[in-house]
């Protein structure tokens, strides 16, 4: 058999990051070719190349598929190809039925008229190939994630599939669910369809895997043959970390005081499937002058755990207790949280953290009104020498604070979301991916506001999915994996490997 | 009072930095809040010419006031509603409501008309509190439960009046609407109470816009070129000079006319300088980012519904003492003209954006327009296209500007 794909020498980049830097990938017919690698280390970039999300002229490179070049403009290219890709959110209408969701843009029609005989017959020979046992006419919101993946699946093949691309397709299922699955790719693989598996789930890649290649940092750094499951995860793993850390982080002396902030036996339930933990029986100290990491996945818990905390702005039937200096303390909504003296700086700062439309110095005092306000009326005076004062000190580069937030680039706008809770005034700082999308030479200025924040004794949170970021400015790290801490490492001694082991090893027990 | 806003509103918005072509960028960045004031006084100017100068006639600008007193009462509350991200469409139904309430309490039962008129209030706040409650804490579109409550409001003037119009009301209780500021000077065919009014507001508006001026001068680099500021603020003064000088001689400041300035005042102040009006902004421009910030969103979107109910009940009462009679036709479709003043004036229907003088500078184009468009003898059936398209070139006017920026 031949080689279905080659991408030669793809590099994409976008302003001031290279997010691929000459990537080669080739995929043989009827193969299982898993893509590893860390949360931003180029993977889904690569797919929305080879998909046309990304279309021809954007990216440096040649893609062949089936032996010839193929130029892209629009992920309808790349379907009609025989290309199809299925995301980790998945594009399903949920009030359209299964037929409809399958033939959707594809509709078995005459003229315009939609013929459903035809069309529920096809379906039903479709589900049949993917085992789901469902009427074509049950409406995609009635059924579980599982089935809904292979609704997805389904989808595919009705389009003639010659290379099905999954990203994080278990992510989200149960045991059963992605046995199924798994299941399903080998069949398909019987079948002559070649399929590229994106996951972080290295046993199950182990397990149908024919070919493993590992991307870091926007590079392919290694291709592992691992038919017949010859490769270790620690192989793997070494790859997917394995990066130096030189002096990216601001050194700093740790003060290390009291314990001002802790969290006993939190629990919180997903808000749509309230059997679901998304937090489980979760308890973490802080002390003053101290950076802890929490370390995890994506879709780990993690920010479902802050957010929760913060005025429980996540879940339901939410359980534990939060205690400030040793005394419980109520967290029930947004303001007594602040109140408290807890603040929490969304990972979304677009969504979550910025009235965009607005002012730098209206976006300042917008958690701490008071601050600047005689009673109800607003001082501008105040607010101008508040806004001033932050622009100097953490080194908001802008032309005037009246100018719109939308305007700055990203990091600066995450030094306005930090200098919004800065004037909040918290004992507590909850740091959700302080540098998600921003640039090297930023990022090294949010380490050095974390380390001065916690010189001045502080407690800080950092959530981040970038281990390395984690390593470079905490003290100490909890590990996090599906809703529950599965470790607890002091920084000196914990290394990436040691963070991933924990993770992969907690996500055997299940 | 209104310069000093307009010039509050535009000192927080930004733009480039550099003194060469400083007037130009500062025209381009600032043509909306320019370009509304332009049109008004240009349609004011078109109308004047084409009726042979009764648009500016003492009693005919008299007459633009309480034909408009209550489209801008309420303007102001839909404001506050559209900035926070919603929309209401039951006012014209409140608005014919409260009246028909306000006829049956005053007219059939003997009510004192006072107690009757903070009864209607009351009960205007607490319509409003109703449709507030659904919206804000049930997350029901506020367009489906305001165009239920415009339904279910119709409905209740019709079964309060029985179909039939109720009145007349006490004199006492018409002077809201037709009474004038007495003439206490005893000046004969000259006001002077309304006079001396009218230049105390000019003189507080111009030390307020100087004030503000002087303080903000230097603290940020969006300062409003001299030659604009000073033509800015003679036209308007030079305006409303004229408008008390033209009222005067006839007779004098109507009560709805104080009233109104008042509550544009008090909005004006609300929207910009408090923090409640800081919230409002906020909740539009991002109610999750605001939530996050320990805002209580919901709270406050509840009350800007209660707040619209209650003005809309004070328009009712303005509306029922200047017909003299409730009918059950009244503020059939009202709605649409505050909205559309809104919309006028600037304000954005994805929420956030807009100002209370704009609201009302926006009210008087489409007052301006009805009036002269009526002096012309246009039929209604003109006058509603053209109306239409007005509010279309000016929402097409702030997208074209919006896109450019």
């Amino acid at each position: 058999m031949g080689t279905i794909l080659q991408m030669r020498e793809i590099t994409k980049t976008f302003p001031g990051v290279i997010a691929l830097d000459n990537v080669n990938l080739s995929v043989e017919e009827g193969e299982i070719h898993a893509l590893v690698g860390e949360n931003g280390a180029g993977k889904s970039t690569l797919m929305k190349v080879l998909s046309g999300v990304y279309p021809h002229g954007s990216y440096d490179g040649i893609i062949e598929f089936k032996g010839e070049e193929c130029r892209f403009s629009g992920i309808a290219d790349s379907e009609k190809r025989g290309i199809i890709i299925i995301h980790q959110e998945l594009a399903l209408v949920p009030l359209l039925s299964i037929a409809e969701n399958i033939f959707l843009g594809n509709e078995r029609a005459n003229g315009g008229v939609i013929d459903w005989s035809q069309t529920f017959g096809r379906t039903r020979e479709l589900l049949a190939k993917v085992g789901l046992k469902e009427s074509p006419q049950t409406r995609v919101t009635d059924l579980g994630l599982g089935k809904q993946q292979l609704v997805e699946i389904a989808k595919a093949l009705s389009k003639e599939v010659k290379l099905l691309i999954l990203d994080e397709p278990t992510s989200s299922l149960n045991e059963t669910d992605s046995e199924a699955l798994l299941k399903l790719l080998l069949e398909f693989k019987a079948a002559g369809i070649s399929s590229i598996l994106i996951s972080h789930k290295l046993n199950e890649i182990s397990k149908v895997a024919d070919t493993i290649t590992v991307l870091r940092d926007g590079s392919a750094v290694s291709t592992l043959d691992a038919d017949g499951g010859n490769v270790s995860e620690a192989d793997i793993i070494r790859d997917m970390v394995g990066r130096s850390l030189n002096d990216r982080y601001p050194p700093r002396e740790p003060k290390i005081g009291e314990t001002i902030f802790e969290v006993k036996n939190w629990t919180a339930h997903h808000p749509q499937h309230s059997e679901r933990k998304v937090c489980d029986d979760v308890s973490f100290h802080v002390k003053a002058g101290e950076v802890v990491g929490i370390a995890g996945l994506m879709g780990a818990g993690r920010t479902e755990l802050a957010m929760s905390l913060f005025g429980k702005s996540y879940g339901v039937d939410i359980s534990g207790e939060v205690r400030m200096h040793g005394k419980a303390v109520d967290v029930s909504t947004v303001n007594r949280a602040i109140n408290a003296g807890i603040c929490y700086a969304t990972e979304d700062r677009k969504t979550y953290g910025l009235v965009l439309d607005d002012t730098i110095r209206r976006n300042i005092p917008l958690a701490n009104l008071d601050g600047i306000a005689n009673g109800i009326v607003v001082d501008e005076n105040r607010e101008l020498a508040v806004a001033g004062d932050y622009r100097q000190r953490i080194r908001i580069k802008c032309s005037s604070t009246a100018q719109e937030v939308i305007n700055l680039s990203g990091g600066n706008q995450q030094k306005v979301v930090l200098a919004k809770w800065l004037f909040a005034g918290p004992e507590v700082l909850i740091l959700d991916e302080p540098t998600r999308g921003i640039d090297v030479g930023a990022k090294y200025e949010i380490y050095a506001i974390i380390a001065e924040l916690a010189k001045t004794g502080k407690a800080i949170v950092v959530i981040s999915s970038e281990m390395p970021e984690l390593l470079g400015v905490t003290d100490r790290i909890y590990v996090m994996n599906e809703g529950r801490f599965v470790g607890e490492l002091p920084t000196k001694d914990a290394s990436q490997e040691k963070i991933m082991s924990l993770i992969i090893r907690s996500g055997h027990r299940n | 009072m209104s310069q000093d806003v307009i010039h509050q509103s535009s000192a927080a918005k930004p733009a480039p930095s550099g003194t060469a072509g400083a007037s130009a960028s500062f025209i381009r960045k600032h043509m909306r809040e320019y370009g509304i004031l332009l049109a008004l006084i240009a349609i004011m100017a078109f109308f004047q010419i084409v009726t042979d100068g009764i648009l500016l006639k003492p009693i005919n600008l008299t007459n633009l006031i309480l034909q408009n007193s209550y489209v801008i009462i309420m303007a102001l509350g839909m404001l506050l509603v559209i900035v926070s991200g919603h929309i209401d469409l039951s006012v014209g139904s409140v608005l014919g409501f409260v009246g028909a309430l306000a006829a049956v309490m005053i007219v059939q039962w003997d009510m004192n008309y006072i107690l009757a008129g903070v009864i209607c209030l009351a009960i205007g706040a607490l319509i409003g509190a109703l449709q507030g409650y659904w919206i804000a804490y049930w997350k029901i579109p506020s367009f489906i439960v305001t165009l239920a409550g415009m339904l279910v409001f119709k409905g209740l003037t019709l079964w309060v009046l029985a179909g039939q119009s109720v009145g007349p009301f006490p004199r006492g209780f018409q002077l809201i609407s037709s009474g004038f500021l007495p003439d206490v000077f005893g000046i004969k065919g000259f006001n002077l109470l309304s006079m001396l009014l009218g230049l105390a507001v000019v003189a507080v508006m111009l030390v307020f816009a100087l004030r503000s001026r002087f303080r903000n001068r230097g603290s940020s680099h969006d300062d409003e070129p001299a030659l604009f500021f000073f033509g800015r603020n003679f036209i308007l003064a030079a305006a409303i000079v004229y408008i008390t000088w033209a009222l005067s001689t006839f007779r004098g400041f109507p009560n709805v006319l104080v009233v109104m300035a008042l509550l544009i005042a008090v909005y004006s102040f609300i929207t910009t300088r408090t923090t409640i009006g800081r919230r409002i902004y906020a909740v539009g421009g991002n109610e999750k980012a605001t939530r996050l910030s320990g805002i209580n969103t919901e709270r406050l979107v509840f009350l800007t519904f209660a707040n619209m109910g209650m003005l809309a009940a004070l328009a009712g009462l303005v509306f029922a003492a200047r017909l003299n009679t409730a009918t059950p036709k009244a503020g059939l479709g009202f709605e649409l003209d505050v909205i559309a003043a809104v919309f006028i004036g600037g304000a954005s229907m994805a929420g956030g954006v807009g100002t209370i003088i704009g609201a009302v500078i926006g009210a008087f184009i489409m007052g301006v327009m009805n009036n002269g468009m009526s002096i012309m003898g246009i039929g209604i059936d003109y006058q509603q296209v053209i109306k239409g398209l007005v509010l279309l070139l000016a929402v097409i006017f702030d997208v074209y500007n919006k896109n450019r920026a």
